[in-house]
C-alpha cells in the first residue's frame, strides 16, 4: 500500500510538471506584448522596459522556464504587477473559497446521489426507481450556471431565504453564503452520481459472489452495505475525483453569478488583464488541486480494493 | 420415519418472460438420502441452476413455483417464511458454486469471510479464526493461518474452490450441493478435488447433491444419478444400472459422447444431433422425439411418464413399455 502510495504521488508530480510547462508555454503564445497591455498605452519606454525586465519577458522562453520553476521550488510565484503583493498571498487567500465550495457541492451531492442510486439499485423498475430516474436525467441536464442564475433569482431575490452575494464573515454567515453556489454546481453531480451508482450496484447484485453470501444466509443488510457497496462504490470514487477539475471550472461561473471571491473569478480577471504572474498562479494551484484529489481518488479505491494495490 | 433427507416432489418452475412462461423445470421427482451422494446430469440450459437455486430459493424475481414440494428433512421449503429459509442457508443446506474465480467477494479478506459466514456462532472472535484456518487445513491449504489474511486474487482457481469446499462444510451440514464444482478447473485439479471431497464427505457424514456434466467424476463419486433433459427428469437409478444399462436413448447418446467412453480414433467427437426445445413453446409429446432416432408415432402423441423399471431404476421412454414391441 505504501509502496501503490508513493509511486502514484510521484505519477502526479510528473503530471503536474507537465501540465504547468504546458500551461506556461500557451501563455506566452498568446498574441500581442503583455508588458503594453498591463501598463496601458500611456507608459513610459523607460517603465516598459523596467516591468519586461522584472518579469524577465526579454530572456529566450526556455530561460523564462527555468526561472520560474527556480521561483517556484521557493514557494514564489511572482509578484503581482498592479497591487505588487505576492501571488502566492493572493491565490492563496482566494483558495478557501473555491475549496469551501467544490467540498460543499461534492458533499451534498455526493451523498444525495449514493442515495438516491443505492435505493433505486435496491427496488429496481419499481415506481421509485422511475422518479429517480426521471430526477437524476433532468438533474444531469440543468447546465450549472442556469440553475446558478435561477436559484439566485428565485431563493436570494424573491423568498430572500440565502444571501445573493460574497462569501460572508465567521463559520455560519459563510455557511449560509455557501448554500445556493454549492447547491447550483452540485446539482447535476447528485443525477450523475445517482444513475452511476444504480447501474454499478445493479451490476454488483447481480455477481456470484453476492449469491454466494445469500447462500451463507448472511443477513441482507450486511450483503448490500459491505459486500456489495464496498465493490460498488470503487467507480463512484474515481469519477468523484476527476469531476473536482469540472467542479473547479463550475465554480467560476458560480463565483461569477454569486459574486464570489475565488480561484475563477480571480483567473477571469486576471486573463483580462493579462496579468501572467496571478493567472500562472492559480492555474497552478487548479491544477495542483485537481492532480491531488485524482491520486487521492485512486489510493481511496486502492484502499478499498486490494486487487487495485497489487495490480503490477 | 425414513432416512430421506430431501425430497424433490413433482416440481414445476416457470420463469415469466415477455415471449411467455419458460417452463425451467417441470414434474421434477427424486430423493437424497442421508449420507448419500446423488449426481445431475445433462447438457447445459437443462435446468440444473434453476433447480438448485429452487432448493435454495434463492431464485430471481421472475420465477414462479408453480407445483410440487421441496421437502427438507419431511418440512416443504417452498411454504417456509424467509427469515427460517435464511436459517437454513449455509447452516443444514450449504453448496459450493461453479467459478471458484467469481464465487468468493473480491475486496474481502478470505478471514473476513470465513468470519462472516460464522455468523451463527456465539464463538469469540479468535475461536471463529481458529475454526476457519482449521477449515482451511482440512481442504489441504498451506499455512492456513497467514492465508486467512489474504485476498481470493491471491489464490489460484484450486485453491479458491477448495476454499469454497473448506467454507460449505464449516457448519457442517447435512446436505452439500455442488455445482459443477470442477467444471472451471483442469483435470488434474479436478481429480484432487474430488478426492478430498470423497475424503470430507466421509468425514462429515454429509449427503452430497453433485451437478455435473462430466459422467466419469459422476460415475466415480456418486451413489445414485438424476439424468435432466430440458427441464425433466429422463432417468434416473443406481449409478452402475445408469451406466450400464441405460434405459433412455438420451442417456445412452450422453454416455456415448462422453470422452472417456471413445475406444477408437476419431477425427470428430460424437454429438447429438439437434437442439434442445425451446422451453417457452414446449412441443407435445416426449420432449426428446426430434432428437432421438428411435422414436415412434407414440412419442409424438403422449408424453412417456417416468416409470419404475426395476427397483431403484426409473426411466421415461416409451421404448421400455411392452407396447413397443408391437
Amino acid at each position: 500500500m505504501l509502496l501503490y502510495a508513493l509511486r502514484r504521488f510521484g505519477l502526479a508530480l510528473l503530471i503536474l510538471i507537465v501540465a504547468v510547462t504546458v500551461m506556461f508555454l500557451m501563455i506566452r503564445a498568446v498574441p500581442g506584448d503583455p508588458v503594453q497591455i498591463m501598463l496601458g498605452p500611456r507608459a513610459t519606454p523607460e517603465l516598459q522596459a523596467r516591468l519586461t525586465a522584472e518579469l524577465a519577458l526579454d530572456q529566450p522562453v526556455w530561460k523564462q522556464l527555468v526561472i520560474f520553476y527556480g521561483n517556484l521550488l521557493q514557494g514564489d510565484l511572482g509578484i503581482d504587477v498592479f497591487s505588487g503583493r505576492s501571488v502566492t498571498d493572493i491565490v492563496f487567500q482566494q483558495l478557501p473559497h473555491t475549496l469551501w465550495l467544490i467540498l460543499g457541492s461534492i458533499i451534498w451531492s455526493a451523498t444525495l446521489g449514493i442515495g438516491l442510486g443505492a435505493y433505486a439499485a435496491a427496488h429496481p423498475n419499481t415506481l421509485i426507481d422511475r422518479v429517480t430516474a426521471a430526477i437524476s436525467v433532468s438533474f444531469v441536464a440543468a447546465p450549472a450556471f442556469v440553475v446558478a442564475l435561477l436559484s439566485l433569482l428565485v431563493f436570494a431575490v424573491h423568498l430572500q431565504w440565502f444571501p445573493a452575494i460574497g462569501a460572508g464573515e465567521g463559520f455560519w454567515d459563510r455557511l449560509n453564503h455557501l448554500v445556493l453556489p454549492a447547491f447550483a454546481i452540485g446539482l447535476s453531480w447528485v443525477g450523475y452520481i445517482a444513475r452511476l451508482v444504480r447501474a454499478s450496484m445493479l451490476e454488483v447484485m447481480g455477481e456470484s459472489h453476492i449469491r454466494t453470501a445469500r447462500a451463507f444466509g448472511i443477513n441482507e443488510r450486511r450483503v448490500v452495505m459491505v459486500y456489495a457497496l464496498r465493490i460498488a462504490i470503487l467507480p463512484v470514487v474515481t469519477v468523484i475525483g476527476v469531476g473536482m477539475g469540472f467542479l473547479l471550472s463550475s465554480a467560476v461561473f458560480a463565483e461569477i453569478v454569486f459574486a464570489r471571491p475565488g480561484l475563477g473569478k480571480l483567473v477571469i480577471d486576471s486573463i483580462t488583464t493579462r496579468n501572467y504572474p496571478i493567472v500562472m498562479g492559480s492555474v497552478l494551484i487548479s491544477t495542483g488541486l485537481f492532480v491531488v484529489s485524482t491520486a487521492l481518488a485512486d489510493l481511496i479505491n486502492a484502499w478499498l480494493d486490494p486487487r487495485a494495490r497489487t495490480a503490477n | 420415519m425414513t432416512d430421506t433427507l430431501l425430497e424433490i416432489d413433482r416440481l414445476s418452475v416457470d420463469y415469466e418472460t415477455a415471449r411467455g412462461d419458460l417452463k425451467a423445470l417441470r414434474d421434477i421427482s427424486f430423493d437424497v438420502r442421508k449420507g448419500e451422494i446423488v449426481g445431475i446430469v445433462g447438457e447445459s440450459g437443462c435446468g440444473k441452476s434453476t433447480l438448485i437455486s429452487s432448493i435454495l430459493r434463492l431464485t430471481a424475481p421472475n420465477t414462479r413455483f408453480r407445483q410440487g414440494e421441496v421437502r427438507f428433512k419431511g418440512e416443504d421449503l417452498l411454504q417456509l417464511p424467509e427469515r427460517k429459509m435464511r436459517d437454513l442457508r449455509g447452516a443444514d443446506i450449504s453448496i459450493v458454486f461453479q467459478d471458484p474465480m467469481q464465487t468468493h467477494n473480491p475486496v474481502l479478506s478470505i478471514g473476513q469471510q470465513m468470519l462472516d459466514i460464522q455468523h451463527r456462532s456465539k464463538a469469540s472472535k479468535a475461536d471463529k479464526r481458529a475454526r476457519a484456518a482449521q477449515m482451511l487445513g482440512a481442504v489441504g491449504i498451506p499455512d492456513p493461518e497467514a492465508r486467512l489474511a489474504q485476498f481470493p486474487h491471491e489464490f489460484s482457481g484450486g485453491m479458491r474452490q477448495r476454499i469454497a469446499i473448506a467454507m460449505a462444510l464449516m457448519s457442517e451440514p447435512d446436505l452439500l450441493i455442488a455445482d459443477e464444482p470442477t467444471t472451471a478447473l483442469d483435470a488434474t485439479l479436478e481429480v484432487q478435488i474430488i478426492e478430498r471431497l470423497q475424503e470430507l464427505q466421509q468425514e462429515f457424514d454429509c449427503a452430497i447433491l453433485f451437478i455435473s456434466h462430466h459422467l466419469g467424476v459422476i460415475a466415480e463419486l456418486c451413489d445414485r444419478v438424476v439424468v435432466m433433459y430440458a427441464g425433466a427428469v429422463i432417468e434416473s437409478g443406481d449409478v452402475r444400472e445408469i451406466f450400464h444399462d441405460p434405459k433412455h436413448p438420451y442417456t445412452r447418446r450422453l454416455i456415448d459422447c462422453d470422452p472417456g467412453h471413445i475406444k477408437e480414433r476419431a477425427r470428430v467427437l460424437p454429438t447429438i444431433p439437434g437442439e434442445v426445445p425451446d422451453l417457452a413453446n414446449l412441443p407435445g409429446g416426449c420432449i426428446f422425439r426430434d432428437r432421438c432416432d428411435q422414436a415412434m408415432p407414440r412419442c409424438a402423441a403422449e408424453v412417456p411418464p417416468l416409470a419404475q423399471l426395476k427397483e431403484g431404476h426409473h426411466a421415461a421412454c416409451w421404448l421400455n413399455h411392452k407396447e413397443a414391441a408391437e
